[in-house]
């Protein structure tokens, strides 16, 4: 009797999945229900202009950006029903006056409209009044080129300014943190900066002062914003109120080249983009990873991709003669390894590996030790501190890795430490590792040391130590993956060409292998070692680079949370926050 | 050293006329088509080239109206750098430029440059078939060319090469053709009887003029050689034009330098070429063009004769140094014609390829045939070999033919045209 | 509705067929034309101050400097302006839209003691490529300060590459004092 059966409204079949009906600009589609109408419009992929909102935060509403225009059906009489037009929705009936789309949620039968002459002009009136103080500094503004105001005012904007009076002087360039600069009249009040310091860093150190057109973003007066999560604010900073002093005058973002990465500073590895121009890196900031680092990072591990720039990198092969090092081409430095090196028993030599090494460059490292048919293979630990949010007291980016390609190591270190002590050990060859600063090595463990091959990236004591010295890549010079604390794996991609004669490490560690077994390989690419691995290690079958993707795939259970997430989802679940 | 003579009197001759006289015309006349065209075109042309004596510290160069620049041009292409593409194949691509340069440089064996100077004829080979020697010889260069173009294993090169060779051929017969009146009216191919005979009768196509007297006098209009030659005149001016004008096209020169035009070949043939190699068919095409002026002025123009009973008078009144003069006589109308060269390049424009094809086809093969049989008659008429009536006859015989000529050509054309519409059609 | 002509091509008279006599014509025409401009009477010579043969100007003895428009694009150059401040804030934006990438920038801060310290940005390198120069202005005309111009300096020429690169004095020296812009620096700010 299916004639009978009355057919169910759009309402009651998104009520069964605990969804509403919601019309975006004329179709409807059906949202969770409490979403709020900005993020609606984002699926429905209607771009609703905003400064204040973002997802990861609370949200105040008080840039005006996002109005909407927003209808609901009438209220029907006392005693009426509902009417229910053929397409099964009822009618809506427009309000008046805008809405804004961040704060409010929606609800069933709900109707939005991004478009039309109310919301454009009430955006062109915002915009207005949002640039009445805003000074012309574009031409030396850190953020132009990726700021929200040009943006939106080419887009939204009136195009020529009606304000005829003095515009409302304010600092400009305070110093108020350690790597943060503040200008005050490029400030439009979204107060971004403001609830991150509150609800992520835990540290309320900036606030608003003054009223009216005076407002100002100011810093505690007996603080400094120096939080070590404290530049995150200058990506959430829509305009160029907040600037970074390292990325300061370097360059415009517009010459940038961005490629993403993951950050090597920890067991963390937060999701990063490198933006690049030539051969330099100037900045790299983080990417959103819900997984991983949320939209954060922390600021030491932001800038840490100096050390790879500086003047005391390497990139040439060098081989010790008569104590001094002298500079060689990589035939030379490979071919004098493997002669040097088939001068030992398989149990004299010993490799120190890496934790910090890709697991393309670990597995092949396997191969070298098979190659030299040594048992001695060790990784360096590097435990530090856990700061409570993003940085993991590994301070390895891939301790995971390690273990599952090399097995447990870390004891195998003081065994060769006690062999070179002892003389049982001659032959040392240290891959991505200064065994000196994170292995404890002094220079009276080395002294039984007959052959001491290194390969890094900058000058350091092990590679003044080396009798010879092969130069690899910094991590944004070559491609490979890595897995974190929680077990995901990661990609690293290629930003940069390796600089001078260096060479990416994996390639260096298959030379290497190349020219002490003579056998060639069917290794070209790094897809190639990949493909090894995945067919000889059970956690990584299936995993190809393009699967591991931009936000990476979880391949073992640690146990291991990060607690910034946990935090965020804890506020996420309250519907503080979207997430 | 009695037989020595000889050797040494042919080897002066061959340094004299070829290294003394014609590669500094050929230089000079380049040099002289960038001033004429200069001029032509509102613009000075090289004029700064002397002496550079700024360089040894004095305060101005001589500039001398740039006539070193030939001298400059050479050194260039001397100090460049010779570039060979990978892709050639090397010895054709070596061997090209000297079969262009050296056939043209061959012609002028046979070329009578004057009288005589101390009782030697100022030609270095006074040869019986000189201008079939020079036919000859001189179709050889487009070995040099179609061998460039394939040589090059360059597409725009190779469509410059197969250019070359189909025009060559196709000119060559006109040219072949129209010279044939010219050689019957003579009776001789040797080139040095021939001028002889004009400096003696008159030139052959301008001014009126043998030797019982000229345009005004009586004497003239009555004489039977005066009937020859008015009666033959208008076979020969034909002759003259289709001749010329198969020189044009039998050396590159505008208006039918299709094997080597820019705007579609990039370069044609020598677009691979640089340095010296590029000079070598630079220098052949003006020497063929100094050649091809040469024959003119040979054939139809009087040579070294400078006509109206002057040369009896010259030889008698300077002697042996008659030769010299003569020599100057000619190379003053061969400057002209290089000159005449020049100024066509710069007044007409190229031929489309169809139209140059037709033109050495369809006008001019015709037009030199029924040239031929229309000479052929006057010369027997005017010598008194043919009755009234066989003349007529042969008269009519020639109209005849003509007629079909005019009605093959025709449907020639015809056929051409409708083939290009259905062409577009399809 | 606009008027539609249509061109035929003219008939040729029987005259014409025969292309001797129009080569011929042609032929005195480009004769003629020689012979004026052998005698600097072509056409237009006066104004152009021809050195009497053709049209045409002997270049490094004569010049026609004191002629150039005022839009003429010569070497770009740097200019200052009334107060000695350079313009120049290095924004970048001719680096980014100089088509055969000749420009190059490297920014700097104005330290904290200099009279322009708030302007705060400043070009600390700024160098253009003569050799890869191709004087179409968009520099002059996408610069938000009004601080490039292109001059009326045409014969840029050097001995070596390092030579053809104008540095920051160079430009400067050039571009000299520019008086009557917009001075949007030196209001209240």
């Amino acid at each position: 009797m299916s004639e009978t059966t009355t057919k169910l409204l759009p309402k009651d079949e998104a009520a069964e999945k605990g969804l509403v009906n919601v019309q975006i600009d004329g179709n409807w589609i059906q949202v969770p229900k409490g979403t709020r109408m900005i993020e609606a419009c984002k699926i429905a992929e209607k771009e609703v202009p905003h400064y204040c909102y973002h997802p990861k935060l609370t949200s105040p509403g008080n840039c005006r950006m996002c109005l909407v225009q927003m209808g609901m059906p009438p209220r029907p009489a006392p005693g009426a029903d509902p009417v229910y037009g053929d397409n099964g929705y009822q009618e809506i009936g427009w309000m008046p006056r805008p809405v804004i789309a961040c704060a409010n949620t929606v609800g069933e039968n709900m109707g939005i409209r991004t478009t039309g002459d109310l919301v454009e002009k009430t955006r062109e009136g915002v915009m207005e009044f949002l640039l009445i103080n805003h000074p012309l500094d574009c031409p030396i503004c850190d953020q132009a080129g990726e700021c929200s105001l040009q943006e939106f005012s080419v887009e939204h904007g009136r195009g020529q300014s009606r304000f005829v009076e003095d515009k409302v002087k304010k600092p400009k360039n305070v110093d108020i943190g350690p790597r943060i600069n503040l200008d005050d009249e490029r400030c439009i009040m979204c107060s971004r900066c403001i609830r991150f310091m509150d609800e992520v860093a835990d540290d309320a150190v900036l606030g608003f002062s003054e009223r009216g057109t005076h407002t100002t973003v100011t810093c505690h007066p007996d603080r400094r914003l120096d939080s070590n999560y404290g530049m995150n604010t200058i990506d959430l900073c829509p305009v160029g109120a907040l600037t970074s002093k390292d990325f300061r005058f370097q360059m415009r973002v517009w010459f940038l080249k961005e490629t993403n990465s993951i950050d090597v500073n920890c067991g963390t590895g937060c999701n990063t983009t490198v933006w690049t121009r030539g051969s330099q890196i100037y900045r790299v900031t983080p990417r959103r990873n819900n997984d991983v680092n949320s939209d954060w990072m922390p600021d030491s591990h932001r800038l840490a991709f100096h050390e790879t720039q500086g003047d005391n990198r390497l990139t040439d092969p060098m081989i010790k003669v008569d104590g001094k090092h002298e500079i060689t081409d990589w035939n030379t430095a490979l071919q004098a390894s493997a002669d040097a090196l088939r001068e030992f028993q398989p149990s004299e030599i010993a490799i120190i590996a890496s934790a910090r090494q890709t697991n393309e460059e670990l597995f092949l490292t396997k191969g070298l030790a098979g190659a030299l048919e040594t048992a001695h293979i060790a990784t360096v630990e590097r435990i530090g501190e856990a700061d409570g949010k993003l940085i993991s007291s590994d301070r390895n980016p891939n301790s995971n890795g390690a273990k599952i390609i090399l097995g447990e190591t870390v004891n195998t270190l003081n065994t060769i430490k006690d062999g070179l002590n002892n003389g049982s050990i001659k032959a040392l060859v240290v891959l991505n590792e200064d065994i000196f600063e994170a292995a404890g090595f002094a220079h009276d463990d080395l002294a039984g040391a007959e052959l001491v091959i290194s390969s890094h990236i900058i000058a350091n004591k092990t590679a003044q130590a080396s009798d010879i010295f092969l130069p690899g890549a910094s991590f944004a010079e070559k491609r490979g993956s890595m897995i974190n604390t929680t077990g995901r794996l990661q990609r690293l991609n290629q930003a940069l060409q390796p600089s001078g004669n260096a060479k990416e490490d994996w390639e260096l560690i298959r030379d290497l292998i190349l020219a002490i077994t003579g056998e060639a390989n069917d290794m070209y690419m790094i897809e190639d070692v990949l493909k090894i691995i995945t067919s000889s290690i059970s956690e990584f079958n299936g995993v190809t680079f393009s699967k591991i993707g931009d936000q990476g795939i979880k391949i073992i259970e640690t146990g291991v949370t990060i607690p910034l997430l946990t935090k965020e989802r804890e506020r996420a679940n309250a519907g503080i926050i979207v997430g | 050293m009695e037989a020595l003579i000889p050797f040494i009197i042919i080897i002066a001759k061959v340094v004299g006329i070829t290294f003394v006289l014609t590669l500094p015309i050929i230089a000079y006349s380049v040099y002289a088509e960038r001033r004429f065209a200069a001029v032509i075109q509102d613009r000075v042309g090289p004029n700064r080239t002397g002496i550079p004596l700024t360089i040894f510290g004095f305060k101005k160069d001589i500039s001398f109206f740039g006539l070193l620049q030939p001298l400059a041009d050479g050194l260039k292409f001397i100090l460049k750098e010779d570039f060979v593409p990978s892709h050639v194949n090397k010895f054709f691509f070596w061997l090209a430029p000297a079969l262009t340069m050296v056939p043209a440089l061959v012609t002028l064996s046979v070329v009578p440059f004057g009288s005589k100077l101390f009782g030697e004829p100022l030609v270095i080979a006074d040869v019986s078939v000189g201008p079939l020697l020079i036919f000859a010889i001189a179709s050889l260069s487009v070995y040099g060319i179609t061998l460039a173009g394939w040589a090059s294993n360059n597409k725009y090169s190779f469509f410059g090469g197969v250019r070359s060779c189909a025009q060559m051929v196709s000119y060559e017969i006109a040219l072949g053709l129209s010279v044939i009146p010219v050689l019957m009216h003579f009776g001789d191919l040797n080139l040095t009887n021939i001028v002889q005979h004009q400096a003696d009768n008159g030139w052959l196509i301008l001014p009126l003029w043998n030797e019982s007297g000229h345009l005004f006098s009586s004497v003239f209009w009555n004489s039977p050689q005066t009937h020859e030659h008015l009666f033959l005149w208008i076979p020969m001016i034909i002759s003259f034009f289709i001749f010329t004008i198969s020189i044009f096209a039998e050396t590159n020169r505008m208006p039918f330098d299709l094997p080597e035009c820019e705007t579609e070949l990039v370069g044609g043939y020598h677009t691979e070429y640089s340095s010296m190699k590029f000079a070598l068919f630079f220098l052949g095409e003006y020497a063929a063009m100094i050649v091809g002026s040469a024959l003119i002025v040979t054939l139809f123009l009087g040579g070294w004769s400078i006509g109206f009973g002057a040369d009896a008078w010259v030889v008698g009144t300077f002697g042996d140094w008659a030769g010299l003069i003569h020599l100057g006589v000619f190379l003053v109308k061969l400057v002209g014609f290089i000159l005449f060269f020049i100024l066509i390049r710069w007044t007409v424009p190229r031929f489309r390829y169809d139209q140059l094809m037709k033109l050495g086809w369809v006008v001019f093969f015709e037009a030199a045939l029924i040239n031929i049989l229309f000479a052929a008659v006057i010369i027997a008429k005017t010598r008194g070999n043919l009755s009234n009536t066989e003349f007529f006859v042969a008269l009519g015989g020639v109209i005849i033919f003509s007629a079909v000529m005019f009605y093959i050509a025709k449907s020639l054309e015809r056929m051409l045209a409708s083939d290009n519409k259905s062409e577009i059609k399809s | 509705m606009a008027k539609v002509t249509k061109l035929t091509r003219p008939t040729l008279s029987k005259s014409d067929e025969v292309y001797l006599i129009g080569i011929f014509k042609g032929t005195l025409v480009t004769l003629k034309h020689a012979v004026k401009s052998m005698f600097g009477k072509s056409r237009g010579a006066d104004s152009l101050n021809s050195s009497g043969l053709g049209v045409t100007m002997q270049y490094p003895e004569e010049k026609w400097d004191d002629e150039l428009p005022e839009y003429y694009r010569g070497a770009p150059a740097l200019v200052t302006d009334e107060m000695d401040r350079e313009r120049c804030v290095s924004c970048q934006l001719c680096e980014f839209i100089c088509p055969p990438k000749a420009i190059k920038i490297i920014p700097g801060e104005i330290p904290e003691d200099n009279e322009w310290a708030k302007v705060e940005k400043r070009p600390k390198e700024f160098e253009i490529d003569m050799i890869r120069c191709i004087y179409c202005g968009l520099c002059e005309e996408v610069c938000p300060e009004q601080a490039i111009y292109l001059r009326k300096d045409y014969a840029i020429t050097g001995t070596s590459r390092e030579e053809m690169v104008h540095n920051k004095e160079r430009l400067y020296e050039i571009g000299g004092k520019r008086v009557g812009l917009v001075n949007k620096w030196n209001e209240l700010k």
